[in-house]
């Protein structure tokens, strides 16, 4: 088997006396997308956090290709080639799609650093064209885009800055069906990016439809990890629930 | 498309300033025509008049696109004005103008820091500081009068030209140039207007949101130490009046030119032709022989349409 791009091993976070995260290990391979599933308060935002580097974990390791990582900030883990999509939208919705593209990471030219807006432009362009996210122009506001789009913009720029591991959570809890059908489809493209992908959903049915396999967590425990085609959503509900079904 | 989503994508609340100005300049250019309004000579010198309230304003969009106010600027002008004319009685000229601008932005840096690093409101912090430094600008010299006699201070800031040009024209020019340049083509530029428009956005996509909140209000308060030079330049005299009525002209020509009191969108050259709306209208009144009190009601309420006019858009 090859290496996992992301190793999660015997991760623990508590917040102060709340303990949030207990023994979480988990292993991410390049081209699978993971589900992670569980109750409101399981834990799953405070484990992607813990990736992406907003949290630092109380205990545990955290290997990146194989190496031990440890994020100081969410800088740190962008820079190692993590990528976090949220699900409240992280655009700014004034400025236009290629300058959220490029947010924080804008491209310049010449002697005095201006702004290569032509070059953002046309690289969102065929960004968006390669993923099929269909949006007027490149040149769009964000706010006259639909949720939709929106979110197939946030998908976007997290696949034209991952090298690693895209982090998902709940990437389509604000959207409608048809939209939410959408970003499916561009989710399920990136697996051929060869990188790995986390994603948070409350629906079943999607990580059944997205997922490779599925982790379970409730109340910060590790109830278990299962094979997608191996398992039915009966298992996963008496998992999350801890009751039978 | 809707029509609010027409009327953004073709920018037209960006139009309503120049056609706000059209109308205003016809207006006056067919109803003082006699009083002289048209004349070279008094065009020429509604943009000397409102050269400091320009430079004023560059600051403030880019203080208003961070989602941040400044209200302080109108303080830290007499501030600065006084500091260079102090210095100037004492210290060789160019100290005089260091410590002019050192003023400003030393001003702006103590809002900045209040705003940035102690997460206060810059409203109040910069209401507070308004009234400070204007007590401060008071008790410099004593409520007097400091005469600036340094003719080569007077013609750089003031009186002098060069190419034919006026000093003062050149200063809006170069203001304008520059602030156009950093606010739309440069990475700072960007950070500024990402922080106003989702302060989060640009902070979990790594912009440090509380430098540019800092930068921000620095570059305000520098631009009150300019504009504080340019009138010490002009009047010859600095005085603790100084930019004391500037306030409603300023945050007026800044919004009528385009720039979102909320931040994430503004525009530095709608906001030089909002100060020169302004200066239009204030020269317009005095040459239609207004009282001073009859002036301050026709421009609040002047102002008043135009603001409402231009922020018809902004406020779904
Ligand atoms: N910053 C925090 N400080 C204290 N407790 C927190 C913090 N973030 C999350 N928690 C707690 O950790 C637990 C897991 O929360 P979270 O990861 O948001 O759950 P989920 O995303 O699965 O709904 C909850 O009990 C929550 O109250
Ligand atoms: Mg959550």
């Amino acid at each position: 088997m090859t290496q996992p791009i992301l190793a999660l091993k015997d991760i623990h976070k508590a917040f102060g006396g709340v303990v949030a995260i207990e023994n979480f290990s988990l292993d991410l391979y390049p081209g699978e997308i993971v589900a992670l599933v569980g109750d409101n308060g399981a834990g799953k935002s405070t484990l992607i956090k813990i990736v992406s580097g907003v949290y630092k974990p109380t205990s545990g390791s955290i290997r990146l290709d194989g190496e031990d990582t440890s994020f100081s900030d969410a800088s740190g883990a962008r820079e190692a080639g993590i990528e976090v999509v949220y699900q409240d939208l992280a655009l700014a919705d004034q400025q236009p799609v290629y300058m959220n593209m490029f947010l924080g990471r804008e491209l310049t030219k010449g002697p005095f650093g201006l702004l290569d807006k032509r070059k953002m432009m046309d690289d969102t362009q065929s960004l968006v064209d390669e993923l099929d996210v269909r949006i007027p122009s490149s040149r769009a506001t964000i706010r006259d885009l639909s949720g939709g789009q929106r979110q197939g913009i946030a998908i976007a720029r997290a696949t034209h800055w991952a090298s690693k591991l895209i982090l998902l959570d709940e990437p389509t809890a604000a959207l409608g069906v048809a939209e939410t059908a959408r970003v499916e489809e561009l989710v399920l493209s990136l697996r051929e990016r060869n990188i790995a992908i986390l994603i948070v959903s409350h629906s079943l049915d999607q990580v059944f439809r997205l997922s490779n396999r599925i982790c379970v967590l409730r109340r910060g425990k590790q109830i278990g990890v299962r094979e997608t085609e191996k398992t039915d959503k009966n298992e996963i509900i008496a998992m999350i629930t801890g009751l039978q079904t | 498309m809707s029509p609010t989503a027409i009327f953004r994508k073709y920018e037209l609340q960006n139009y309503i300033v120049y056609l706000g100005f059209i109308a205003i300049f016809l207006f006056f250019a067919v109803t003082l025509h006699d009083a002289g309004f048209t004349s070279t000579r008094n065009l020429t010198n509604i943009i000397l008049q409102t050269a400091p309230a320009t430079i004023m304003a560059i600051g403030l969009v880019f203080a208003l696109s961070a989602g941040e106010i400044d209200l302080s600027f109108g303080s830290a002008v007499a501030v600065s004005a006084l500091s260079a004319a102090v210095v100037m009685q004492i210290l060789p000229m160019p100290l005089a103008i260091l410590a002019g601008l050192g003023a400003g932005l030393a001003i702006g840096a103590f809002n900045g820091i209040l705003v940035a690093w102690l997460r206060l409101p810059s409203f109040l912090v910069t209401l507070a500081t308004l009234g400070l430094f204007a007590g401060v600008a008071r008790t410099m010299t004593d409520l007097r009068s400091i005469p600036v006699t340094n003719s080569a201070f007077t013609g750089f800031f003031g009186s002098g030209e060069l190419l034919g040009i006026p000093s003062l024209v050149w200063w809006t020019i170069i203001g304008v140039a520059v602030g156009h340049v950093v606010y739309r083509h440069t990475r700072f530029g960007a950070h500024v207007l990402a922080t106003g428009d989702n302060a989060r956005a640009a902070q979990v996509s790594g912009i440090k949101v509380p430098r540019v909140r800092f930068l921000v209000l620095t570059i305000c308060g520098g631009c009150a130490g300019l504009a504080g030079l340019l009138y010490a330049g002009r009047l010859q005299a600095a005085k603790y009046t100084l930019g004391e009525s500037d306030l409603m002209i300023v945050i007026a020509a800044v919004i009528v030119g385009g720039t979102a009191l909320n931040g994430g969108k503004g525009s530095i050259i709608g906001a030089l032709i909002g100060s020169l709306l302004m200066g239009m209208l204030n020269n317009g009144l005095i040459l239609m022989g207004l009282q001073v009190s009859d002036q301050m009601i026709v421009r609040g309420l002047i102002i008043l349409i135009a603001v409402a006019a231009s922020l018809r858009d902004t406020s779904r």
